[in-house]
């Protein structure tokens, strides 16, 4: 059971943005595209939850062609969370999650009360049962983060696919989002997040795979593949190696 | 439903009831609310009311079919304004910013400019409205850079602007002293013309519009997110976005073709009745619709009382919906709650 990539090709239909991508992306595990900020990442989620058509190469999930599901079918299979944003209207906490059962209702049906069930047990799963009835508009980045997390996971996916999760949080904010993408995927969840931290992948992924200007540099188990000298090659820089007393690793950048 | 918008509701319905009393009770013939209880009973009973004939005529044939059009042009102008403002991510969208105004007031003017009397006046109204729409889709769809909602409106604000001079052009070619007036006076909106053969084909599309809109209530959460996560929600977001405002320019069009431009129903009512229930479509479509009645039915009794002859139904919008509007930037925070 995966969502697989082989020698897939993506970007748009005037500029292509990456190629030779083969991934795998396996329930229970974690999986970290790690590499410098820019736009290649952000494309290639989409491609992989079938937002935008592959150029080339195949894509499956579970064994399918992920082109040949429908819209709702691929909602319910692969989670996605978004970088945080404000969004328009002052929807309560609750209603964004419960956006997240959309592909398991019909075109004109009201949410059902199993619909609003989950909405809460993902709330609870995720520690924020207490901002429910607050707007989204007017809570923190880490929470909105959180509340994003909710929303994907109500749509009951065995597949989340995270961008850039941590991007705009501070520190402690930071250590909680990471810490549910570990439980997730203790759960059975696939989880794929993409980061620009060699440490957060270090410590929270099982396999990293490393991206560069759409090219793929190296992929396999994370503390394998992560040493100093393969993080110079993707960012270009020194970087110095800090160890504690019980052989944990850190990365420090360098000039 | 929680308490909050359960009051919030019942607000918007005791609106509705007292537009519909005082939509009767005021005017040229008086009917207080006993006497229209009465003939209405009369009407359903098939018992003689006892009230005098031309009262009953007042009631069947002249303020009650006024009294319906403008509880259904309100209504569905709130429903098809709520719908856009979600549609395109934007509070500050009424349902004439794809050109269904527009369209519909060219037509309307080319049916008067030709003399072709009321129902060809009408019809190039809605004929008008589908097909400037239809053209800002079609435009808007070819552009692929970007995201299509905002490709969308900055289409339908060239052509309606295009529109706008077309308009123009006929005002000017028209007779000053005949049809100008009449040009004149379709495009500031009422409802005076509003008689009983009009109501059935004006029925029609507003129901059909407004039931698909309210019946995609729910989706329209969803539907107001950028197009990837709404997509990645499970939406199939390009025809639903077609449906919506195919629905919305159904309803805009009928309403235009029934009593004119009538502007800033559908622009103020989404924001009061945001005020009641809050920003959750599925409570705010219907909600909407119930207000947006009786704002038009208030307005329109208004018109009609407020001056020796009537006055145009946007003018007196315009004059409340101003003010009302600066308000509500000045005083929104962050997020439209």
């Amino acid at each position: 059971m995966s969502l697989s990539a082989v020698d897939l090709a993506y970007g748009y239909p005037e500029r292509q943005i990456g190629r030779a991508i083969t991934l795998a992306l396996r329930a229970g595990e974690v999986l970290a595209l790690l590499g410098p900020n820019g736009r290649g990442k952000t494309t290639l989620l989409k491609t992989l939850l079938g937002l935008l058509p592959p150029q080339a190469g195949g894509l499956t999930l579970d064994e399918k062609p992920l082109a040949g599901l429908t819209v709702s079918e691929r909602a319910r299979a692969l989670g996605y969370v978004p970088q945080a944003h404000a969004g328009t209207f002052a929807f309560s906490v609750f209603t964004v999650v419960l956006m997240g059962r959309t592909a398991h209702g019909a075109l004109f049906a009201a949410p059902s009360r199993h619909d609003r069930e989950v909405a809460m047990v993902m709330l609870e799963r995720l520690g924020i049962l207490e901002l429910a009835e607050r707007p989204y508009t007017q809570i923190s980045g880490g929470e909105r983060q959180l509340v994003l997390i909710a929303r994907a996971l109500a749509q009951e996916p065995r597949y989340v696919i995270l961008d850039e999760p941590t991007a705009s949080l501070d520190f402690g904010n930071q250590g909680k989002v990471m810490a549910q993408i570990g439980r997730l995927a203790a759960e059975g969840l696939g989880v794929l997040f993409t980061t620009h931290d060699p440490n957060q992948a270090l410590r929270h992924a099982d396999r990293v795979m490393m991206i560069r200007e759409g090219r793929m540099l190296a992929s396999g188990i994370a503390k394998d593949l992560l040493t100093p000298a393969r993080l110079m090659e993707l960012y270009g820089v020194g970087i110095e190696t800090v160890r504690d007393g019980e052989g944990r690793v850190a990365f420090l950048p360098g000039e | 439903m929680s308490p909050s918008s359960a009051r919030g509701n019942l607000f918007a319905v005791g609106l509705l009831a007292l537009g519909v009393v005082l939509a009767f009770a005021l005017g040229r013939f008086p009917v207080g609310p006993g006497d229209l209880l009465r003939i209405l009973w009369a009407g359903v009973s098939g018992q003689p009311s006892g009230l005098p004939p031309q009262l009953e005529t007042v009631i069947w044939n002249i303020r009650g079919p006024r009294v319906i059009a403008a509880m259904l042009c309100g209504a569905a102008l709130a429903v098809a304004g709520t719908a856009f403002q979600g549609l395109f991510r934007n509070p500050l969208v009424s349902p004439d910013i794809l050109g269904a105004s527009s369209g519909a007031a060219l037509g309307a003017v080319v049916g008067i400019y030709f003399s072709l009397g009321i129902v060809g006046i009408q019809l190039g109204a809605f004929i008008g409205g589908l097909i400037a729409v239809g053209a800002v889709c079609v435009v808007g769809s070819t552009i692929r850079r970007g995201d299509p909602v905002l490709a969308l409106v900055l289409t339908g604000v060239v052509i309606g602007s295009l529109l706008g001079a077309g308009i123009g052009l006929v005002k000017y070619w028209a007779d000053p002293y005949n049809q100008l007036p009449a040009m004149t006076f379709w495009l500031l909106g009422s409802l005076a013309g509003a008689a009983k053969p009009d109501l059935l084909p004006l029925l029609g599309p507003v129901a059909l519009g407004s039931v698909v809109l309210i019946a995609l209530r729910w989706r329209m959460n969803v539907m107001s997110l950028p197009e990837e996560e709404a997509r990645a929600l499970g939406l199939n977001t390009g025809p639903l976005r077609l449906t919506i405002v195919a629905a919305a320019t159904l309803v805009t069009s009928a309403s235009v073709a029934a009593a004119g431009i009538i502007g800033w129903v559908g622009l103020v009512v989404p924001h009061l009745a945001r005020f009641l229930v809050g920003p959750d479509f599925g409570k705010l479509v219907p909600t909407s619709a119930i207000l947006g009645g009786g704002y038009l039915l208030i307005i329109d009794t208004l018109a009609r009382t407020i001056g020796p002859v009537e006055t145009p139904l946007g003018i007196l919008t315009a004059v409340i919906g101003t003010p009302f509007f600066i308000w509500l930037l000045a005083s929104a925070r962050g997020g439209w709650s």
